[in-house]
């Protein structure tokens, strides 16, 4: 419409051109920020940089291959996150899905609930890994309140057991996460057609199979995007388990995003970078599939 | 009236004050709630105890004399390393850290919500795209690059490479907030503004910039919560002597000097966590709309 308006008035490079001009930022942040800073990055996983971003020679795959593959605090990472992705996603989706069905039956002081559900979701990620460092914590915490009860072989020690202690942070990381998946799924439930329910009862289907064979085939939508900010979330999972376990004991919770940060800025710098070159993929191989449902197929049938 | 008998019992069944669903319901939402209540609870009573109750190891018993001396010293006196300011210095940065970053970012997202939607050339919405595709690729993958480009700009190190930073990064998902928001604003108005002859910055400043309030508080709400909460850009951009208040109260447990004060730290804890909770228990429904949108940025 307002091309129209404009038309005529204005030669092609100075038509709009306040708008142009509004949105430099923008266009400086996408092809810079985002574009620029991911193909640099890339490109530099190539080089043989150590600690000076000097591209002196191409390497190939040398910083994948050698470095990085050939190190098993690299797959201890990748393991971990794996982990952590699928089980939060999981845990957070069942949960998340039953605090919302629950809540969608008229409850009382529903928002005194929401407001329970949501508020770890208000804090900081180390905030949360600190506060569960301490529940969780073997001398002090959980264990020892539960022996002084008088079950005396009660042990928890995840957090300083090398074989547990990625749990420990998905135990963190559901707490945190699992109230904005309610909130979502909640704002779904209720954008569900109030006649599907009508026809539901007519038919004299009953209520939890009218949930989970009508109401969540329909939810697919909000699963998706609801699926989409989980696990890309998970794929970055950084702060929390700095918090919580500093990726200990030894290496056994280490998550991708420290050993990045590990390599970017205490030497070596190119394995780094080829480190979070394989975060980009992780992220690619779970963003594709929704950038095409949402912006190819969804452009198609409109 | 014999057609009486044939009408249908209408409204809902009448039911006597005890129900089993509706006591399954409740069940199951006091008993989840009760999991995601605890550690707050932990946290407040363990930061209001002394040492010798702690060392006791009742996790869940209030203390007997609750003191607010741990709250003092980790506001005033808590060390890392050698300084022993406690955690106030800190808070100040993330205020300022925090303040213009807001301003800036929800100006420029605005701004270029209001092009978008209004005002749209060629490639304006590849760019935008691009931006909102950029937000979910994880930060790591830009941060050096984005360490480069803060060094040649000479703030590196400073309060001002975090400010540059957070509003980069906040961009995507407030623009797509303000985008979306002018769409569902009749376009008449628009266009009723434009047969007046108003241009893009009247229309913005007068038309659209004081219809946007409810959406301006989302994006207060989100991005105050969301630059409070940040670790990685405080820790990578801030240096030594700006660190926002989540680097330094990771810094206070990770330091090993002398006794653990485990009640200091807790409080320590509470004061950095106090912020965003006080926002989100004020602000309520709009948090909810917020996050919904702002998930994206986690």
């Amino acid at each position: 419409m307002c091309f129209i308006l404009a038309a005529g008035v204005w030669n092609a490079p100075y038509r709009n051109f306040s708008s142009k001009l509004a949105s430099v930022p923008m266009m400086f942040i996408a092809m810079f920020a985002f574009i620029g800073c991911s193909l640099w990055t890339i490109a530099f996983s190539f080089s043989d940089a150590q600690s000076f971003p000097i591209f002196r020679n191409f390497v190939g795959l040398y910083n994948y291959r050698v470095k990085l593959f050939a190190d098993s605090v690299w797959w201890t990472a990748c393991i971990n996150a794996v982990i952590y992705l699928v089980l939060v996603t999981t845990i957070e989706f069942i949960l998340g899905f039953l605090i919302a069905v629950f809540m969608d039956q008229k409850v009382r002081a529903e928002g005194v609930f929401r407001t329970i559900y949501l508020y770890p979701f208000a804090l900081s990620f180390i905030v949360t890994g600190h506060v569960w460092a301490w529940i969780m914590s073997p001398e002090y915490g959980l264990e020892k309140s539960v022996r002084n009860m008088g079950w005396t072989s009660f042990t928890f020690d995840w957090i300083t057991d090398p074989n547990r202690s990625i749990y420990a942070v998905v135990i963190a990381g559901i707490w945190q996460g699992t109230g904005l998946v309610m909130a979502l799924m909640l704002a779904g439930l209720r954008g569900v057609d109030e006649e599907v329910w009508k026809a539901a009862r007519v038919d004299g289907i009953p209520k939890w199979r009218t949930y989970l064979q009508i109401v969540l085939p329909m939810m697919r939508p909000v699963m998706i995007t609801t699926f989409v900010i989980v696990a890309s979330g998970c794929v970055r999972v950084y702060d929390i388990v700095v918090a919580l376990t500093d990726g200990g004991p030894g290496t056994s919770s280490k998550v991708p995003a420290q050993y990045v940060y590990q390599y970017l800025f205490q030497g070596g710098l190119a394995r780094g970078l080829a480190a979070s070159t394989m975060m980009l993929l992780a992220s690619a191989v779970i963003l594709i599939p929704w950038i095409y449902v949402e912006f190819v197929k969804g452009k198609q049938t409109r | 009236m014999s057609t009486a008998q044939h009408i249908e019992p209408q409204g809902p069944r009448p039911h006597g004050w005890f129900e089993w669903e509706r006591f399954v319901v409740y069940a199951f939402l006091i008993l989840t709630s009760l999991y995601f209540l605890l550690p707050l609870y932990i946290v407040l009573i363990t930061s209001t105890k002394n040492l010798e109750e702690i060392a006791q190891g009742n996790l869940f018993v209030p203390s007997l004399h609750p003191t607010f001396a741990p709250w003092y010293r980790a506001w005033f006196e808590i060390c890392t390393g050698l300084e022993c300011k406690g955690i106030h210095p800190n808070f100040m940065n993330s205020v300022i850290i925090t303040v213009p970053s807001v301003i800036v970012s929800i100006a420029v997202a605005i701004t270029t919500g209001y092009a978008l939607n209004n005002w749209p050339f060629r490639f304006s919405e590849g760019f935008f795209t691009i931006l909102i595709i950029g937000s979910f690729v994880p930060y790591q993958v830009m941060l050096f690059p984005m360490v480069l480009l803060t060094k040649n700009m000479g703030i590196y190190s400073t309060l001002y490479a975090v400010i540059f930073v957070h509003t980069v990064f906040g961009l995507p998902i407030l623009t797509l907030l303000f985008r979306n928001y002018f769409a569902s604003l009749p376009v008449e108005l628009f266009k009723a503004a434009r047969v007046d002859g108003a241009g893009f910055w009247r229309i913005l400043f007068q038309v659209f910039l004081p219809m946007s309030v409810p959406m301006l508080t989302v994006a207060v709400i989100l991005q105050v919560t969301g630059i409070w909460n940040d670790f990685l850009f405080g820790v990578v951009f801030a240096g030594l002597q700006n660190y926002p208040m989540t680097v330094k109260l990771n810094n206070i447990f990770t330091s090993t000097m002398g006794v653990k004060e485990y009640n200091v730290e807790m409080a320590a804890t509470m004061l950095t966590g106090a912020v965003p909770l006080l926002i989100y228990f004020l602000s309520g429904r709009y948090f909810v709309r917020g996050i919904a949108a702002g998930a994206v940025k986690g």
